[in-house]
């Protein structure tokens, strides 16, 4: 067989175009905004939607009509679709270590741990949706004749705001025991490093997650955010991505319109570990009922 | 078989139109109710399963809930002139009661002596509603309290497991009747009823009932056997339905006897009864009734369960041996105004 | 002055309480670091009896200067007390279980006094109930452990705990009893008008020897609240009350330090068909007359399935008219009076509202005595959904009674509000009494039961009734750096 000794043309590699993820649809941002996203050394990567409050308030919708469903299903079910996502992102796996890695400019030995972990946080919230109950709740011993248990449910509707990094581990350390719980979520993705986010939301979107379960906007926390926290049908909040104390100040305050439940930005947290019960006790509350013991 | 005429011992209180549209529109099961008693119209006498189904469409009972209301009312604080009120009111509401296998005819007429005047140092208290006593005693009773306004008081039917051919029930109550018993306390067959026999259990009513006539039957539900407060209830229904004057907690010889909630539920059933037909079926206490505290506490359930009307002879009754002397111990200390000894009253 | 229905033959004579047993001084002062000390500004507040509006005695008016002294005496006690072993904290917390149980008559009749609730529920409920939180949570002080918080849950450090005047007593339990047992120090301001039991209690942390400092006692005003949970020495507020004052409260601290907020609630009362009706009229009563209303997890909407709406209003009115309102002092008045001028006023202006919306009230016939705040207790029927008496809290014995036809309905309009706090349900079928509590959007569900509190049963709401727990382990939360 003759060699070939001309060089191969180059191929031009084919670009994703990065949109937000809505109600299990991938939309451009309804303003029409994009804003560039670049690796550390400032290179282009690409072009991310920049979300806006209508995108917010079409996340929130979203959210709100597919929560029932998500927490109506068994939380056996929940935690097989939650092992289905670390299923799908483990064949995933140099895709993430890729975008991690020149996203945060961090070497791929530290992107492929970030990632790994990721996968396995996955697995560990799988395993806990149906143990929350078990974990959270108790029966209570009451003076009287009374059958008295104590279950947590889902907040509802929780608003997100994932840390700057690691871009990847953040958003899951946040939103899987979330769903675990059986919240619907609105994340407000990684602004610096939004591409972990967004291959995520493929991820998820073909996972068996009921769409509009999660919500994922790209762009700027201090724009959407607001809109977030003072949306009246989001019933708790997570700001662990706001490191600004006067953003989360407004944040908070905003929040207190509908007196929604916040949770703050911990300096003392490592995300990389798996935390103790705290993340999850946020994300629920618990409801008490009681019946008379009595023929 | 002569219909049956119905008439309170006391001057009947004129009755509020009954409303039983209401309560019918709340539960079908109701609606059988209204109608004549079965002791008036036998060919009325629904089939078990027609009775089956209206006695479990009466409302449930929440067992904890009517505990609950039975002791917040007995928390209610009787002093002075209402307890001496109470006092007055529980003596002339009590069947003083003796049935005893040692019974004799020197014990009955120290009762009935009692009945008629409880306290000879205080002639203005009594008598009582009536003397309770075996049927072969009867006639003895009814010689003692000759002019008295005190009744007597029988207990009937093959008391008080009831477990006897109808025949020999019925034979009962008419040596008991013959010997001049002004009014019969019958004991329900409790194994038909757990069975689910109900028409049984309504049969053997009617048929005493019309036996009476116009004699005051009692009709005992031995609630201590029946064990659940919705079979409290639906045994209520189901001798009011027969044609009960009065339903009676107990026959004193099972435990427990007379409870609070069990008496609340079954004035709640005389209260919706009346609601439902017109006519005011009365309520007995009977066994483990010993101190005025309890009396007064058994009134409380009677003026805000059924309602005041009822807080008379016809309304509610006493079942009670023990009892008299506690009322005559506290009047005594109401007027005294110091502590009473029992050598202060007489045994019997 | 006890009025209610009688009869010829048993009218109940009055049976009042002798108000000897707790005798008031002429004034009281603060309790900071340990010892009754007078306001640095020397302001004093008068409280009222309210069934009388008599002067029962004056307080101490506290201001910032007096909080700035209570926050920096609990700071000083806190690391001693977090240093304290658990047993020992928990032996303290035990003393005053046993020494308010030990004083437990007194202190019912200074909350019947203060308040203007029925002695039968001060004695009967608030005060048990309080001594009953003290001493489970006494329990919980060498075993936090064990209470899923993590193998170590550390004390935030100084709680600061505003309550409302509803069950004075009782509040306070809910608010210190956790907070000492893991280890932080409080200061709390007992509401306005409603001091005289905090500062019983305050008495009662002297004679148990609580080391000075561990619990402080603010009397004062709407400013002396503010100025504690804006003070920058605190770790912690817990604040009950208005769902106002708590949308205010977040606002201020703007997460600077934790909270929870116990708020208002619009409970839902659903009776289905096939309920147990005499003890849901119970139910319904103790719902929403208990404590003449004034309770935030207060059964206010009756939803009744349609059919049988016209019996249960009957009953519930025919049960309504034994109900005895008078003198709070008589032990067997059910309906006391209303806490206060203000309060009665708001009442009024809200039946108002009602009466001018088109739906029908009905009033008990109970006679209003000429002096003090009374409201009878009161029945609207024919409300629906969009009267503001079926969306704005009343806090007081006024009841809006609605119909639903199905299971949906009735779950579509009991969650028809912003609040989230309690609600009820009444079925004998099992299944639907756990479909129906597990739609209800509330943080407590009564079924077939309504009002029932224990210090072991997690008590708290959800949406704009707040957040976080008080009782159980879950309540601890609130109070500790968990895991």
């Amino acid at each position: 067989m003759p060699t070939e000794s001309r060089s191969e043309p180059v191929r031009v590699d084919v670009r994703k175009t990065c949109k937000l993820f809505i109600n299990g649809a991938f939309p451009r941002s309804e303003s029409g905004r994009t804003y560039v996203v670049a690796d550390s050394r400032g290179r282009f990567l690409a072009n991310a939607a920049l979300g806006s409050r209508k995108d917010a308030r079409d996340a929130v919708l979203a959210a709100r009509a597919a929560q029932p469903r998500w927490w109506g299903a068994t939380a056996y079910n929940r935690g097989q679709v939650l092992y289905r996502v670390a299923e799908i992102l483990e064949g995933r796996r140099e895709q993430f270590i890729d975008e991690v890695s020149r996203g945060e400019g961090i070497t791929r030995a530290r992107a492929a741990a970030q990632v790994a972990e990721s996968i396995d946080r996955w697995v560990y919230y799988a395993g806990f949706a149906d143990k929350v109950s078990q974990v959270l709740g108790s029966a209570n011993a009451v003076a009287g004749p009374y059958f008295n248990l104590s279950v947590p449910e889902p907040n509802g509707v929780m608003a997100l705001i994932a840390p700057e990094r690691p871009s990847l581990l953040g958003l899951v350390a946040i939103t899987a025991p979330a769903l675990a719980a059986g919240n619907a979520c609105v994340i407000v993705a990684s602004q610096a490093h939004p591409l972990p986010a967004i291959g995520l939301s493929e991820v998820l979107a073909t996972s068996d997650v009921p769409g509009g379960v999660v919500n994922i906007l790209t762009g700027s926390a201090s724009e959407i955010g607001p809109w977030l926290a003072g949306h009246r049908d989001v019933d708790a909040l997570d700001l662990t991505g706001v490191a600004d104390a006067a953003l989360a100040t407004d944040l908070v305050q905003r929040a207190a319109g509908s007196v929604t439940r916040v949770r703050l930005a911990d300096p003392a947290e490592d995300l990389t570990r798996v935390p103790g019960l705290g993340r999850l006790r946020f994300t629920c509350q618990v409801k008490t009922v009681w019946h008379p013991i009595g023929t | 078989m002569a219909v049956s005429t119905w008439q309170p011992i006391l001057a009947p209180v004129p009755d509020a139109a009954p409303t039983p549209a209401g309560l019918i529109a709340l539960h079908p099961g109701y609606a059988p109710f209204a109608g004549a008693t079965l002791a008036e119209d036998p060919a009325a006498t629904p089939s078990n399963a027609a009775l089956t189904a209206s006695l479990r469409g009466l409302p449930a009972v929440d067992a904890v809930g009517v505990e609950r209301r039975a002791a917040a009312l007995a928390s209610r604080s009787i002093k002075t002139t209402a307890k001496a009120q109470g006092i007055s009111l529980a003596v002339s509401m009590i069947d003083l009661t003796t049935l005893e296998g040692s019974d004799t005819p020197g014990k009955v007429r120290s009762l009935c002596r009692k009945a008629v005047l409880p306290d000879p140092a205080d002639p203005a208290l009594g008598p009582v509603a009536a003397v309770c006593v075996y049927p072969d005693l009867v006639a003895t009773a009814v010689t003692a309290l000759a002019g008295s306004p005190v009744h007597v008081a029988s207990v009937a039917t093959a008391f008080p497991a009831g477990r006897a051919s109808l025949r020999v029930r019925c034979a009962d109550t008419a040596d008991a009747l013959a010997a001049g018993a002004t009014e019969i306390d019958m004991v329900i067959d409790r194994g038909a009823f757990l069975a689910g026999d109900y028409a049984t259990v309504a049969a053997h009513i009617a048929e005493v009932k019309r036996l009476c006539g116009g004699v005051h039957l009692k009709v005992i539900l031995e609630t201590g056997e029946l064990a659940t407060y919705d079979n409290v209830r639906r045994a209520a229904w189901l001798s009011m339905l027969a044609g009960a004057d009065v339903i009676k907690t107990s026959t004193g010889k099972v435990a427990p006897a007379a409870t609070l909630p069990v008496t609340l539920v079954m004035l709640e059933a005389v209260r919706d009864y009346h609601a439902l037909t017109g006519r005011r079926v009365g309520v007995k206490a009977a066994g483990g009734i010993r101190t005025t505290k309890d009396a007064l506490r058994y009134l409380v359930l009677v003026n805000e369960i059924a309602g005041p009307d009822w807080l008379t002879p016809a309304g509610f009754r006493f079942g009670a041996s023990a009892l008299l002397n506690d009322l005559l111990m506290q009047r005594r200390r109401l007027t005294l105004g110091s502590y009473v000894s029992p050598r202060d009253v007489s045994v019997d | 002055m006890t009025s209610g229905p009688t009869t010829a033959l048993f009218d109940y004579a009055p049976a009042p309480e002798a108000i000897g047993i707790a005798p008031i001084a002429n004034s009281y002062d603060l309790f900071i670091g340990g010892q009754f000390v007078p306001p640095v500004a020397g302001g004093r507040l008068a409280t009222v009896n309210p069934a009388t509006e008599q002067i029962l005695t004056e307080v101490g008016l506290a201001d910032a200067a007096d909080v700035d002294r209570a926050v920096k005496a609990a700071r000083r006690a806190q690391e001693g007390w977090a240093r304290m072993r658990g047993r020992d904290r928990g032996k303290l917390l035990f003393r005053i279980a046993r020494l308010m149980a030990e004083r437990s008559r007194e202190l019912a009749v200074l909350e019947t006094l203060d308040n203007g609730k029925p002695i039968r529920e001060s004695r009967d409920v608030d005060i048990p109930l309080a001594c009953a939180h003290v001493f489970y949570h006494a329990g919980w002080a060498d075993k936090l452990g064990y209470a899923g918080l993590g193998a170590n849950p550390r004390p935030l450090g100084v709680a600061a705990q505003v309550i409302p005047w509803n069950f004075p007593l009782l509040m306070l339990a809910w608010k210190i009893a956790p907070a000492l047992a893991t280890g932080n120090t409080v200061v709390l301001k007992p509401a306005e008008t409603t001091p005289l039991t905090a500062l019983r209690f305050a008495e009662i942390c002297q004679q148990a020897d609580l080391p000075p400092g561990v619990v402080n006692i603010l009397t004062g005003g709407p400013q002396t609240g503010a100025a504690l949970i804006s003070h920058p020495g605190i770790d912690k507020v817990a604040f009950t009350g208005s769902t106002e004052v708590g949308r205010s409260i977040q606002r201020t601290l703007a997460g600077r330090v934790p909270v929870t907020l116990e708020l208002g609630g619009k409970g839902a009362n659903i009776i289905f068909e096939d309920a147990p009706i005499d003890q849901a009229v119970e139910g319904i009563v103790e719902g929403i007359f208990f404590n003449q209303g004034a309770v935030c997890c207060a059964g206010s909407r009756l939803l009744v399935a349609e059919p049988i709406v016209e019996v249960v209003v009957e009953a519930l009115q025919r049960r309504l008219a034994t109900l005895r309102l008078g003198d709070p002092m008589d032990k067997n008045t059910d309906i006391g009076a209303i806490n206060s001028p203000d309060q009665l006023a708001r009442i009024t202006s809200l039946v108002a509202a009602g009466v001018a919306e088109g739906a029908a009230c009905w009033t008990s016939p109970a006679p209003l005595p000429e002096r003090g705040y009374w409201c009878a207790p009161t029945v609207f029927t024919g409300v629906h959904q969009t009267h503001r008496i079926a969306r704005e809290e009343i806090f007081g014995p006024v009841l809006s009674v609605l119909t639903f036809r199905t299971p949906a309905e009735a779950l579509a309009k009991a969650n028809d509000t912003t609040y989230g706090l309690a609600a009820g349900v009444w079925t004998e079928k099992g299944s639907r009494i756990l479909a129906i509590a597990e739609g209800l959007h509330a943080g407590v569900v009564w079924a077939n039961t309504y009002n029932r509190f224990d210090p072991s049963s997690p008590f708290g709401g959800v949406k704009e009734s707040g957040y976080g727990r008080e009782g159980g382990p879950q309540g601890l939360a609130g109070y500790v750096h968990a895991d």
